[in-house]
């Protein structure tokens, strides 16, 4: 069994009545970097605030490793490790006794080498006799981080992890990421910046208003729905879009120097060829020619439009 | 892992720090305040006093002062225990950790449990030099300070759960808990009242508690040993039963 986290007909529904989280189907690969990427009030933290045992589900199941996560939730609960979305720490503990306590509460005796190179891994050690309300929201951040490493989980779920965080950190945090992964962490992130699961996800799944709308390869999904953007650096600025130009529907860019097609690059007629052609026989000339892939962040957009229409209608 | 001792510890010990960062206050606090009622009832008031039922006035308050401190503390420790970290919010650690509800429970109850024992011990220490007490059944003692400290800190434990803000966090312990306790006889002999309100002083179970409390020194007290026993073992139901309730509800504090 290679999933390491299986996830079953998940359903929240709050106090208030509000649905939170609707039939989620989702299974998690042992090892893998999984980005859930959905706008605020999607339903991220509500499915792994059940994953970890903080929030009830309303209906499903979810298996950790295995391991019914309420039936058997002393096995389930020993592999996950959390960093939840807030910074919440008790402002009067030091660093590395809330570290050391947080071990404690997975069950784990004491190892202090382990700690330690933790501490270090993370830029902590100097501060291991800090409190933490002497840190920076930075450090608090990475101390929350040795705090749900410290028991070494097999996966870690990383709430918003570099949301409000300087670039210099994001960097470190994704290093850290990847440094996990290598020693076979299973990581599964939320995030709404796009670039995040970008560049650290192996899948991606989409989540909003509750719905997990579409779980794929990180490569599969740019290349599936990613579109291209041709764009022609031409000799003579043109004025307007020559009519014999129209079924392509390009449009100029650069104050006419450039003439701008988006094309799907899966298709099976792209119509770049065609557009030259016509272009070399209308004796348009370009000096120079490239084209760039649509972001996550376009696909993302596209994608939640297309479900609030579709939720709509 | 049949039970998570280690995390149990955790909390345990980490309950009890925070309860030595304030070691000097605790100590000195009952310390004081036994001083305190010794020099106003025991000397003051008590030197005008009759012995009661051939008990010296100063020695007669020592089980009654004892209890009412262990009340105050217990319910407050046990209460604000929990309460804590459900209000900054790091009780997400305690909740996704492989511990039972149970076992939470026992840690945090077990630590101000402890301080309650340790008060109410610091209290009997310090009332030596005012008075001559002699304790007619030290065991019984022993044994009724423990089960009390654990049924007070498991009322101050669903205090801490019901409670959603500071002010509630107070509200019972001032409005029910202090005035029960202040009419319960721990300063008198619920004989000394007159027949209508000794009526009503039976309603109230903090007499039972402190009664029986004061039995186990004095070998007498205002109702049986065995009405005590009963009374502290119903109190104790109760709260096991309400805790269990709002732990399989999962009752305020998941979502
Ligand atoms: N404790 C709660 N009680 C009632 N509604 C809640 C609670 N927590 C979250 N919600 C609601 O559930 C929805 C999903 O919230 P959440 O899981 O936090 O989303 P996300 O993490 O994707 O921003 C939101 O509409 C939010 O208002
Ligand atoms: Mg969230």
């Amino acid at each position: 069994m290679d999933n390491i986290l299986d996830i079953r007909g998940l359903g929240k529904r709050y106090a208030g009545g509000h649905r939170a989280l609707d039939d989620v189907n989702l299974q998690i690969r042992k090892g893998e970097i999984f980005a859930l990427l959905g706008p605020n009030g999607a339903g991220k933290s509500s499915l792994i605030g059940i994953c970890c045992g903080i929030v009830t589900p309303s209906e499903g199941q979810v298996l950790v490793g295995g391991h019914d996560h309420q039936k058997q939730f002393r096995a389930a609960r020993s592999m996950i490790g959390l960093v939840p979305q807030e910074l919440l720490t008790d402002a009067f503990e030091r660093v590395v006794v809330t570290v050391n306590f947080s071990r404690g509460l997975f069950g784990k005796p004491k190892d202090p080498a382990y700690i330690e190179q933790l501490l270090k891994d993370l830029s902590l050690w100097d501060k291991r006799h800090a409190k933490m309300m002497e840190l920076s929201g930075g450090m608090k951040r990475r101390a929350m981080i040795a705090k749900a490493l410290s028991h070494e989980p097999d996966i870690l779920f990383l709430d918003e992890p570099t949301a409000g965080v300087d670039v210099e950190l994001r960097r470190d945090m994704w290093n850290m990421v990847h440094r996990l992964r290598e020693r076979g962490v299973t990581i599964i992130l939320t995030t709404h910046y796009i670039e995040e699961a970008e560049e650290m996800a192996d899948r991606v799944g989409v989540i909003t208003g509750g719905k997990l709308i579409l779980v794929e390869e990180k490569q599969a999904l740019m290349q599936k729905l990613g579109r291209k953007t041709l764009t022609l650096n031409l000799a003579e600025p043109l004025e307007r879009v020559p009519d014999a130009l129209a079924p392509w529907n390009v449009r100029l860019g650069a104050g006419g120097y450039e003439l701008i097609y988006d094309f799907d690059s899966q298709a099976e007629a792209t119509g770049v060829p065609s557009l030259l052609r016509q272009m070399s026989d209308m004796g348009m000339a370009f000096k120079d020619l490239h084209t760039s892939q649509s972001s996550l962040e376009d696909i993302f957009v596209g994608l939640v439009h297309q479900d609030r229409h579709g939720g709509d209608a | 892992m049949m039970m998570n001792f280690r995390g149990m510890s955790a909390i345990y010990a980490f309950e009890m720090a925070r309860f030595g960062r304030t070691f000097w206050t605790s100590l000195m606090l009952p310390v004081v305040t036994t001083a305190l009622y010794f020099i106003v009832f025991g000397s003051a008031i008590g030197s005008r006093m009759s012995d009661i039922s051939g008990v010296p006035y100063g020695a007669f308050i020592v089980p009654g002062l004892m209890m009412l401190t262990m009340f105050s503390e217990g319910i407050s420790n046990a209460s604000f225990g929990i309460y804590m970290p459900k209000w900054t919010g790091t009780i997400y650690e305690m909740l996704s950790a492989p511990l039972s509800a149970t076992e939470l429970l026992m840690a945090y109850v077990g630590a101000a449990a402890t301080k309650a024992v340790l008060i109410g011990a610091i209290i009997f220490g310090t009332v030596h030099f005012f008075v001559d007490v002699e304790v007619a059944h030290p065991a019984a003692m022993v044994g009724f300070m423990l089960l009390l400290a654990v049924t007070l800190c498991l009322f101050g434990f669903i205090i801490g759960l019901w409670a959603q803000s500071f002010e509630q966090l107070q509200v019972v312990p001032m409005l029910i808990v202090y005035p029960l306790t202040f009419l319960g006889g721990a300063f008198y002999s619920i004989d000394m009242l007159p027949p209508f309100w000794r009526s009503v002083a039976l309603f109230n179970p903090v007499v039972y508690l402190i009664s029986g409390f004061r039995w186990t020194f004095f070998g007498q007290g205002d109702v049986s040993p065995m009405a005590s026993m009963v009374a502290v073992a119903l109190f104790l139901i109760l709260c096991l039963s309400a805790v269990f309730w709002v732990f399989r509800t999962g009752y305020r504090l998941k979502q």
